[in-house]
């Protein structure tokens, strides 16, 4: 792993364990941004361009804002709890097992892991071949996958219905807002 | 939300900058959007970055500002007219004596050209979505006062 990566991960954990500590709900989302920006480099950093563009501008951008949006709507300081040790216990057993899981993962980056050797190799050489065109992520997300992509379409719009159902309220609206 | 339009437009720096970038943002959406079969990119990126131009511009000048330049009607139109755009490529393949989705049928005469149509209209359609879904989550949430 490259001094950067490394230095990024640290980042990462380090925000994650703040966030989980403070009180400030102000402080928490604007670290939540920061957070996602980290993620963003790190998936500039293994080339994958598409969702490191996807996790800045929604991760970072549009749900920091509505994070601060909610919070203007409620208390800044998050209401004191008596600290509990069960939901700790469980956590450390799960990330454990997960830790666990990790070990028998093929190396980092490691290009003849199986994942790499199943599909990949004919959508690469069909989005030369078929395609013509060099991003094998939009001829993936958009050809091969295009039954994925049509149904994660309908998942957002069912989102916006949603929130519309939840904060509209039942008032009917001509052109305003709810 | 609470946004203040008034005491937003006191801060001047934040106007002009915003003022400045905006048509940017507008601009690199649309690029990220139609170029995505060439470069990184493609509907769901470029609806969300189009979307944030227009909430960035909503959070300088106030939501009704905002709603005078897009109307609500419009966000929620641009939500279903997306998802039809994209289910309605398919029903045209499938007219057309394709499989859904299969996009080779679009030109008659060249596969590669119906692929690129097909995944160009099928993109916008995703960015229409999208760049609508988050808009209409802007819209309800910063319409909102809290009472």
């Amino acid at each position: 792993m490259a001094p950067i990566e490394l230095l990024l991960f640290g980042f990462l954990i380090a925000v994650a364990l703040l966030v989980a500590r403070l009180r400030d709900l102000l402080a928490a989302a604007l670290l939540l941004g920061i957070f996602s920006l980290l993620c963003a480099g790190l998936f500039v950093l293994n080339d994958a361009v598409d969702v490191a563009f996807t996790e800045a501008a929604v991760g970072a951008g549009v749900s920091t804002i509505l994070l601060l949006g909610t919070l203007s709507l409620t208390r800044r300081e998050e209401k004191s709890q008596p600290t509990r040790w069960a939901p700790l216990v469980v956590v450390l057993v799960t990330g454990g097992a997960l830790a666990l899981g990790i070990l028998d993962m093929p190396a980092y980056g490691d290009p003849t892991a199986p994942i790499h050797q199943h599909l990949a190799p004919d959508y690469i050489a069909g989005t030369a071949a078929e395609f013509g065109i060099p991003n094998v992520v939009t001829a993936i997300l958009a050809s091969y996958r295009g039954f994925d992509t049509l149904g994660e379409t309908a998942v957002i719009v069912t989102a916006a219905i949603g929130i519309l159902a939840l904060l509209a309220s039942g008032r009917r609206w001509k052109g305003g807002a709810p | 939300m609470k946004i203040e339009p008034v005491g937003m437009r006191e801060k001047k720096i934040l106007r002009v900058v915003a003022r400045l970038f905006i048509p940017f943002i507008l601009l690199f959406a649309l690029y990220v959007q139609f170029h995505g079969d060439y470069g990184p990119g493609g509907g769901f990126q470029a609806g969300v970055i189009f979307a944030a131009g227009f909430v960035l511009y909503g959070l300088i000048f106030g939501l009704p500002t905002l709603q005078r330049v897009v109307p609500f009607i419009v966000v929620e139109a641009s939500v279903a007219i997306g998802l039809l755009l994209y289910a309605g490529v398919g029903v045209a393949t499938v007219l057309l004596g394709g499989a859904f989705l299969d996009y080779r049928v679009l030109d008659a005469h060249d596969a590669t050209q119906g692929l690129h149509l097909g995944i160009l209209l099928v993109e916008f359609g995703v960015g229409l979505a999208v760049a609508g879904a988050m808009l209409v989550i802007f819209y309800a949430f910063a319409g909102r006062r809290s009472d």
